[in-house]
């Protein structure tokens, strides 16, 4: 199972924290300090694994994978196997990067719930639950479909311009209005 | 122009995605990237709060405001502050109808709450509405939130839905509806133990990504009860067959892998049913053999595939060929550049080695490039690997090794971890009794509060009883030896506390034994200690202690005790203490001063911490004291349970009881005692008892009659350490393997143990050097020698210990019989060496050099016998070596040598890494160098792929005007993603 995903920036602030088994804020925090501690004095050339028992107890391992700013955190237990692990992070990345096109740290910082939806595809309750990113994107697509048009019927002049690239963009993608946003315009 | 701005960089967010937020976000965003420390962060994020609360009870928020309300207050606890005043318009937006407001009122919710928060009970009534509804987003909502807020209370009220979800006709969702069950099933077994058959059911459905999905469930199930999955076995093996064969569709495979994880699954599962079962095993060896045959070695996922085939391989019932396969596949793991290859190939080589312990040995020098590695994570997973490994032949190196890396760190953590594993090893194969002392003084003097106090009592033990066997020249040896070493040890500042009492007891039981150290030269010492660590009572008890036994001793040899100064105020000091512990301690010390010698002896007899203590519980010396009473009028005794109709003040006291019930209260003072306690029990107990525990000296007795017991009936054997290793090693081979009543053996079989030994040594030694020279040219020989320490006979000692000793037994004495002349002479001086065995045995400690010279000149009549003899390296030399420090006359000469050696032989090593090093590293800048070309080229491709540089440019004056990253100089940061 699959017990933690973390995504912290090289200066140690969480850019995405997400427990999947129950923790106190202020333990969650203590984790993110720790786990950064371990990460930031690690060097490049060695290998993407930490056993993680003196902080997540027995039986715990980290996958870490570091890119540009960010390090991205899979914590989990012997259920997993670590290689695989790190292609999960893999799959993660290249989701957000498909999905944000050349993702950066700000993208993380200013689509955080966003975040959240593809991590939601990816990983389920701790276990895997889809590991093509093309799949993903599909699912976070259709979310997406039904926001734009949310975001018309409820307040059509805040941010107009860019609902317009946005609704012709994703008009021209999808070749067609799906039923659900005939549904929720009316 | 400040509007175009804003609506420009909204422009910019809004092309990465719909979930914009506002300009107060990017705001805080902003002012906590740029906030200059912890202090100044926090009182942003404060600040922020206080804001988010102004707006939160103001009326009729706007939803899309409450949204990006939310969203920040979720940003803040991630931060780690309070936002529990927002929870409950959390809770509220779930409700909402729009699919968007809903989900965002999941995540957070999701996020804020524990399962057993006060607020779940709001939400259960509309994760029940949305597990109905007939948008399946919603569905997958509502099952997304089930995974974290439900518990084992309110299991029950969604679990319909969510069964019912298990035949929707969205693949998705019944992919999530099984996981749901699943986690259900990790927090209340009890309550979805009636669905379990749902799980069989789904592994049929017709979705592979459903299929996949049910397996994780399966393998918990598996792992906790195996044998009522065993019929699934062939289904598997079938899926796993299909799913290899590519027969699933194209949009399953990753990386040109066909359903990666779900192979890794269902290997883990494999792995699970065919442990320890022949039959199911085979079912499995045609699929498995496949795999390995067709897994891309190339891609990090094949590599995942491979490592999980080696693991079922080794749990699985053994199958040669597929053994071979995972060897293979290891030792391109080992030899890769990759060090997270190289940490799999390790951890892989770690579990087949319990099967085939010959294949360490193809990889030794890999294995020890792993170990010098500046990798900790490497580093640790070979030491696991070591420990797997550890023989009665290599554990001085292997301990050594460990210790030294223990004494670099600081993680408490691992410290504790691997100083337990120095002592269990140290433990089980100690080659003899002063290796372990010293051992145990490193691990204690470095990680002394790490360690369990048992091991203390244990070493305690082990130097008091000796090893049991008749030498008591050798047991004193020992203990001289190691008081030497502790006196040596004691000045240094701030040892462990655990250690400290180790020392004062071994001081004081031994200090003057030898007659080497004269009493007031330890006594001094000891008040040295207990000064030093005032503070520790624990310690200054024990340093007490000792200080009586010593001039208990000295007394009762009839010497003259001329208190020192320093002695004379830590007792003044000790009786006022506030411990009633230290008082009795420096009460008995002055009353033990104060007698007369024979009395002394009869006290504190010495050397006697294990003698036998008889404890007369029945109080018989008394009887005549008693006798005279009566005859004089006492009353006499009556038993409690027989005293009836008495006043019961029983709890009272208890030896004065018949006056009690005379009297009914008594006002006047007790009497003193009329020392009825005999004068050898309880300081006797003081002298020898290993913990001061403020307990009444009756658990003592107990205690030390236990020891005691275990003394009196095995002198040998019943040591607490587990010493079976050890007693092989130390005896005469042939004793602790043939038979356990020992002088029975012939002479005969006596000669083909030894010589069965000499030959394996040398055998073994010209084999490895064979073997070296053969692989590795141009390795340093340092390295070699530590390759040879560490795998020498290590592997194929456990081949078939039982077959090949009778084959060498047989070879040996068809040796004997042969007219070949080398052979001969090569016997008869086995023999000689066995018969200096018997008596003094002479030196052969060489296992601390391995270069081994003294052996060398044996090895080309060995040649000859190579042939015959199959290797069997049970003890070679180690045993030679024990025996001979079992007399050790010079075993602080020995000692001294396998230090020195030992260091030049790492400082060698150091060389020899930095050697590698070089090698490695031009290797690894090659391996960049080719990784930075799949860079450019990946570069240049999104470079032609359009508007990303404009985009990315874009991006960077973003960044750099919000000031998130400003170390950054490259926009596109995750450029190199996709290489």
């Amino acid at each position: 199972m699959i017990r933690a995903v973390m995504v912290i920036n090289t200066q140690g602030k969480p850019r995405l924290a997400k427990f999947y088994d129950i923790q106190a804020v202020e333990k969650q925090r203590e984790l993110i300090r720790s786990v950064y501690g371990v990460l930031c004095s690690r060097a490049d050339n060695v290998c993407n694994f930490i056993e993680a028992e003196s902080f997540f107890g027995p039986d715990t391992r980290i996958v870490y994978k570091h890119f540009a700013t960010l390090y991205f955190v899979f914590v989990f237990d012997s259920s997993e196997n670590e290689l695989a692990m790190l292609d999960l992070i893999q799959v993660f990345v290249e989701t957000l990067d498909k999905c944000f096109k050349n993702v950066c740290e700000l993208d993380m910082v200013f689509n955080y719930s966003k975040m959240h939806t593809i991590l939601d595809e990816i990983i389920f309750g701790g276990q895997v639950l889809e590991t093509s990113s093309t799949e993903v994107m599909k699912a976070v697509e259709e979310i997406s479909k039904c926001s734009i048009s949310f975001s018309l019927s409820e307040c059509v002049c805040w941010r107009l311009p860019q609902m317009l690239y946005r609704l012709s963009r994703n008009l021209f993608r999808a070749g067609g209005v799906d039923s659900m946003e005939f549904e929720v315009i009316g | 122009m400040e509007q175009l701005k804003t609506i420009g960089r909204e422009l910019a967010m809004g092309s990465q995605g719909g979930f914009g937020q506002s300009k107060e976000f990017l705001d805080l965003v902003k002012s906590i990237g740029e906030a200059r420390s912890k202090a100044e962060e926090d009182r942003i994020v404060l600040h922020e709060i206080e804001t988010l609360k102004r707006r939160l009870s103001e009326p009729d928020i706007p939803k899309r405001k409450m949204k990006e309300y939310l969203i920040r207050l979720v940003y803040v606890e991630m931060l780690g502050h309070d936002a529990s005043f927002a929870y409950i318009h959390a809770v509220k937006m779930t409700h909402d109808d729009n699919l968007l407001l809903k989900r965002t009122g999941y995540l957070a919710v999701t996020l804020f709450l524990s399962d057993d928060h006060d607020l779940i009970i709001l939400i259960v009534n509309t994760i029940q509405k949305d597990l109905r509804s007939d948008n399946y987003l919603v569905v997958c909502a509502a099952l997304n939130a089930v995974c974290k807020l439900i518990n084992d209370e309110t299991i029950p009220a969604v679990l319909p839905q969510v069964v019912e979800l298990l035949g929707h006709s969205k693949e998705a969702v019944r992919k999530k509806a099984i996981m749901a069950l699943h986690r259900f099933y990790q927090k209340c077994p009890s309550a979805v133990s009636h669905l379990l058959s749902n799980f069989r059911k789904r592994l049929c459905d017709n979705d592979p990504g459903v299929m996949g999905a049910t397996l994780c469930p399966l393998f918990d199930l598996i792992t906790i009860d195996v044998n009522s999955y065993k019929d699934l076995i062939v289904s598997f093996v079938s899926i796993l067959k299909q799913v290899a064969e590519r027969r699933l569709p194209k949009s399953y495979d990753y990386h040109s892998m066909p359903a990666p994880f779900i192979q890794i699954r269902l290997l883990k599962i494999l792995a699970l049913l065919g442990r320890d079962d022949k039959q199911a095993s085979e079912k499995m060896y045609t699929v498995v053999g496949d795999i390995f045959r067709k897994c891309d070695s190339n891609s990090n996922i094949g590599n995942a595939i491979l490592y999980e085939s080696i693991c079922c391989v080794s749990s699985i019932y053994p199958n040669p060929k597929l053994l071979e396969a995972a060897a293979e596949v290891i030792s391109r793991f080992l030899k890769s550049d990759s060090h997270n290859l190289k940490y799999m190939g390790i951890d892989a080589l770690g579990r087949l080695i319990k099967i085939s312990p010959e294949i360490a040995e193809q990889h030794q020098l890999a294995v020890i490039d792993c170990l010098e590695d500046p990798d900790d994570t490497l580093k640790r997973k070979t030491f696991e690997l070591l420990y797997k490994m550890t023989k009665s032949s290599n554990v001085e190196v292997i301990v050594d090794r460990m210790i030294d890396y223990m004494i670099c760190i600081n993680d408490n953590h691992y410290k504790t971890y691997i100083a337990g594993r120095c002592v269990e090893l140290a433990e089980q194969f100690a080659p003899s009794n002063h290796w372990f002392i010293q051992t145990m003084n490193k691990v204690f003097e470095h990680a002394g509060d790490l360690v369990n106090v048992k091991v203390a009592h244990n070493l305690m033990r082990l130097i008091a009883e000796g090893f049991g066997e008749d030498d008591d020249t050798a047991d004193t040896q020992l203990r001289s030896s190691a008081v030497e070493s502790y006196l040596r040890i004691i000045g240094e500042p701030k040892l462990p506390s655990v250690f400290l009492q180790v020392i004062c007891w071994v001081l004081g039981e031994y200090g003057i034994a030898d007659g080497r150290h004269s009493s007031s030269y330890i006594t001094g010492k000891l008040c040295d200690v207990a000064e030093a660590y005032s503070n520790d009572e624990t310690v200054k008890a024990y340093a007490v202690t000792a200080i009586m036994k010593i001039y208990a001793f000295e007394i009762s040899a009839g010497r003259k005790v001329d208190m020192l100064p320093e002695c004379q105020s830590l007792v003044e000091e000790l009786s006022a203490s506030h411990s009633t512990d230290l008082q009795q301690r420096a009460y008995e010390l002055q009353a033990v001063i104060g007698l007369d010698a024979r009395a002394v002896e009869s006290i504190m007899p010495s050397d006697a911490s294990c003698e036998d203590i008889e404890v007369d519980k029945d109080l018989s010396f008394l009887d005549n004291f008693v006798a005279q009473s009566i005859e004089r009028g006492a009353q006499p005794y009556i038993p409690e349970n027989e005293r009836s109709g008495m006043l019961n003040i029983s709890t009272f006291g208890s030896q004065d009881q018949h006056e009690v019930s005379t009297h009914g209260l008594r006002f006047e003072a007790y009497e003193l005692p009329k020392a009825p306690v005999p004068p050898r029990v309880a300081p006797t107990v003081s002298s020898t008892e290993l913990v001061p525990v403020p307990e009444p000296s009756y658990s003592r007795e107990t205690h030390q009659a236990a020891a005691a017991s275990s003394v009196s009936d095995s002198g040998s054997s019943e040591l607490k350490l587990r010493l079976d290793g050890v007693q092989k090693k130390w005896g005469r081979p042939a004793y602790s393997s043939s038979t356990p009543s020992t002088s029975n053996s012939t002479p005969q079989k006596t000669v083909n143990g030894v010589s069965q030994d000499v030959g394996s040594t040398v055998n073994s030694k010209a084999r490895e050097s064979y073997d070296l020279k053969k692989s590795q040219v141009e390795i340093n020989p340092e390295k070699q020698k530590l390759a040879a320490s560490l795998f020498g006979g290590s592997s194929k000692t456990e081949r078939k210990p039982p077959s090949a000793s009778h084959k060498v037994a047989k070879a040996s004495s068809h040796a004997t019989e042969s007219s070949l002349v080398p052979n001969k002479a090569v016997v008869t001086t086995e023999v000689v060496s066995a018969g200096t065995n018997h008596q003094p045995p002479p030196d052969l400690l060489d296992l601390g050099e391995p270069s081994a010279t003294s052996s060398a000149p044996f090895i080309d009549p060995f040649k000859q016998l190579e042939g015959l003899l199959d290797p069997t390296l049970v003890s070679s030399t180690t045993n030679n070596g024990a025996s001979g420090s079992s007399n050790a006359p010079d075993i602080m000469s020995l000692y001294a040598d396998m230090s020195t050696t030992g260091q030049s032989s790492s400082t060698g090593n150091s060389v020899s890494a930095d050697g590698i090093n070089a090698i490695f590293t031009s290797g690894f800048s090659t391996a960049t160098s080719t990784d930075q070309g799949g860079v450019a080229v990946a570069q240049s491709s999104q470079l032609s792929k359009g508007p990303n540089p404009k985009d990315s440019l874009e991006k960077d004056a973003l960044v750099r005007q919000m000031g998130v990253n400003p170390t950054s100089q490259n926009p596109n940061l995750f450029r190199d993603l996709l290489g």
